[in-house]
């Protein structure tokens, strides 16, 4: 009996790419689900449960007493700068054909979210509360 | 009736770029656009280019954008169109004449995902069998002619040309879920490059346009979950 051939057309297996793309996917749905619950509770209670008109220092400082919400500001401080980051980064990729432009404008887009990253994980961190 | 076409022209010899030209024709309510094009091209202006085959939506070659939306000219009707009439070739392929696009970069997107069985195991004597559950997995992605509406409808695919586009993700749905191929691994390792299924933006612009009423955006998130839950 004659043999099978099953190979038609068969090419090469691709080499083992990097994951970077599906990981930033999945992080886009888990972190906008998180954040919709952590930017809901903070509106809540400084808009809602508080008036923004009488938050003051000894607001925020009685606040940062405890390590839970530090933790709360800096999730949402962290969460809210890589989800937005990413969600430029794929729109200059999608929309900045030339390359040395693109590389440029990423370039900013990083740096300024390390930036904000920085002074925002600083203050959280390095704030004590003064009598 | 009389019907105003105005078709975006382009002429490799003597154009920089397409400029458009009217034309009046009578047609019948029930004629195709396709019909209103063969009038033009046989009775007016012979010069006029433009592909088709079988000309019953089946073989895939006449995909155009008709009003500003991706359409098969054999498969719409004068009466579902308003008059007057506009026709330009399909975006984001390099266009050689009038309405012909050159294919050979959606070809080669496609020939990437390797759009074939791949099975080495002998099935013996018996075919491979399936279940009707496992054909329903992806039924309805067996249904693309590769005319190229959707991904010339994409608009990530319109400024990133390196994009797979979704034509190419819907042949791939077409094998990574029948189960007697064995290729998944391998599709989806190309897919999840950056040019690759992630690279889409869910804008359903390739859903609309399907002539086969593909739901190519859902091919498409369904490739992504397969991804992430068999990588």
């Amino acid at each position: 009996m004659m043999e099978t051939r099953t190979d038609w057309g068969r090419r090469e297996p691709p080499l083992e790419g990097s994951n970077f793309e599906l990981y930033g996917w999945f992080f886009m749905r888990i972190s906008g689900l998180l954040l919709v619950l952590l930017a809901v509770t903070h509106m809540f209670i400084m808009h809602v449960f508080n008036d923004t008109l009488n938050l003051d220092y000894e607001f925020v400082a009685a606040r940062w007493d405890t390590p839970y919400w530090r933790t709360f500001d800096w999730l949402l401080l962290t969460l809210s700068l890589l989800h937005g980051t990413n969600g430029v980064r794929v729109v200059l990729h999608d929309n900045i054909s030339d390359l040395s432009i693109r590389k440029l404008a990423l370039g900013a887009l990083y740096s300024t979210s390390l930036v904000f990253f920085i002074l925002g994980t600083y203050v959280i961190v390095a704030f004590v509360r003064q009598a | 009736m009389d019907i105003e076409l105005k078709i975006l022209r382009y002429d490799p010899e003597n154009d920089r770029k397409g400029h458009w030209e009217f034309y009046k024709v009578e047609a019948d309510p029930d004629e195709r656009i396709l019909d209103l094009l063969h009038k033009v091209k046989w009775f007016e202006d012979g010069t006029l280019s433009f592909r088709r085959s079988c000309a019953h939506g089946v073989c895939g070659s006449d995909a155009m954008v008709i009003n500003g939306e991706n359409m098969l000219a054999c498969q719409v009707l004068v009466k579902e169109v308003s008059n007057p009439i506009k026709i330009e070739p399909v975006r984001g392929l390099p266009v050689v004449k009038d309405l012909i696009v050159d294919m050979e970069p959606f070809m080669d997107s496609y020939k990437k995902v390797m759009p074939y069985l791949i099975n080495d195991k002998d099935p013996g004597d018996r075919e491979r069998l399936q279940s009707q559950e496992d054909v329903e997995k992806f039924e309805d992605t067996t249904k693309c002619i590769l005319c190229a509406a959707c991904t010339t409808s994409c608009p990530v695919f319109w400024t990133a040309d390196s994009y797979i586009g979704p034509a190419a993700i819907v042949n791939a749905h077409r094998f990574v879920f029948d189960s007697r191929d064995e290729g998944s691994k391998q599709r989806l390792e190309i897919l999840k490059d950056v040019n690759g299924a992630f690279r889409c933006r869910t804008a359903f612009n390739c859903t609309s346009a399907c002539p086969k009423g593909i739901q190519v955006t859902k091919a498409i998130e369904d490739v992504k979950r397969e991804t992430l839950l068999n990588n």
